[in-house]
């Protein structure tokens, strides 16, 4: 059985002094093209949301709000892709799973709790501000 | 005894032992990942607060009476900004660049100052106007929020002056560099979570 674990450990010994510069190759993972690209979307995709807000562009702010919370979205790939170097291999793709896990736990957190305040309001008695100012 | 000895049904040998380096590093950069995610969960919850607070203004002022996107605007310019820099700098230092990537690192980090100089500029207008934390459960979540993320900001200019110290005196050696890529990934973190604040707190926070 030991067998099994033999090439792991078969690769260490000289290994050491490679992985160096293994990671040395690897270094920042990223290029200048791709850091420009990165910059260049960024600037588009923050541009874009400030622009509508800014220029109340659309009479609805509902369609506001849903453009620019998709634009948000798009952007925070943009740099985990371009800035964090994201990708699905690193680390044998814990790296990605940690990720992942964690964007679950976020929207648990986020969805749920506004959705359970949310309703949580509409379920309380009405409270004018005036008196709202007055409660401690 | 050294050859590649396959698990028993395998034919070939799987990813573990093909990516003997996986930790090269001595997983440093994975473990610097993991706290990420654990800082990430700290600004959801904190977003959480202000999305379920952020309207409650006490018959206070509300976010339209308030932000001034202007200053968000160049805020969040220089904080993009000081993102690529600090992408220029990594760049530089894979050439084994010390002296340009210093000089990239000074750069971020100025852009990083002016980023928390111009946010205090803003709280300390808030509260001149009464717009304290105290005013409304808005502006607590709002300073909580925004807060913590210029904590960290003010914490990564620490870790940003500690490292250009090192690297000065020690060069680029593996270990500085391992800690310039952490850092790299909590810099390049900290712009991924204002665009969270720019979208959900300020845009959001203008247009009702």
């Amino acid at each position: 059985m030991s067998q099994v674990v033999e090439p792991e450990l078969a690769g260490k010994p000289h290994g050491h002094g490679e992985s160096h510069g293994h990671h040395d190759a690897h270094g920042s993972q990223g290029t200048f093209r791709s850091y420009m690209t990165g910059f260049i979307l960024s600037v588009i995709l923050t541009a874009i949301p400030f622009w509508l807000v800014m220029g109340d562009v659309l009479d609805d702010t509902r369609t506001t709000g849903i453009i620019i919370m998709a634009l948000a979205a798009v952007q925070i790939v943009v740099h985990m892709i371009y800035f964090l170097h994201m990708n699905t291999k690193s680390e044998g793709g814990w790296t990605f799973l940690a990720l992942l896990f964690t964007l679950i736990l976020v929207v648990i957190t986020l969805v749920g709790s506004i959705w359970v305040m949310y309703h949580l309001d509409q379920n309380m008695m009405q409270m004018p501000p005036h008196e709202a100012v007055q409660k401690p | 005894m050294h050859e590649m000895t396959p698990p028993p049904g395998a034919t070939a040998p799987v990813f573990y032992e093909q990516e003997e380096h996986a930790h090269g590093d001595g997983g440093t950069l994975f473990g610097f990942w993991i706290y990420l995610m654990g800082d990430s969960l700290i600004f959801a919850v904190l977003f959480a607060c202000y999305g379920v607070l952020g309207r409650n203004y006490a018959a206070g002022p509300s976010g339209a009476d308030l932000f001034d996107l202007r200053l968000v605007a160049v805020n969040t310019s220089l904080l993009l900004l000081s993102s690529i820099t600090y992408g220029f700098a990594m760049l530089e230092m894979d050439k084994e660049r010390v002296s340009k990537t210093l000089t990239w690192l000074a750069v971020t980090g100025a852009l990083g100052a002016a980023f928390l100089a111009i946010e205090l500029y803003e709280f300390a207008h808030l509260i001149r106007e009464g717009a304290t934390p105290q005013r409304s459960a808005f502006l607590s979540s709002f300073f909580t929020l925004v807060g913590t993320h210029g904590l960290h900001v003010t914490f990564g200019i620490v870790w940003l002056v500690t490292l250009m110290v090192q690297v000065r005196l020690r060069g680029l050696i593996m270990e500085n560099k391992r800690r310039l890529m952490c850092l790299s990934m909590f810099w390049h973190f900290l712009d991924v979570v204002w665009i969270g604040v720019f979208t959900f707190v300020y845009l959001m926070g203008v247009m009702r």
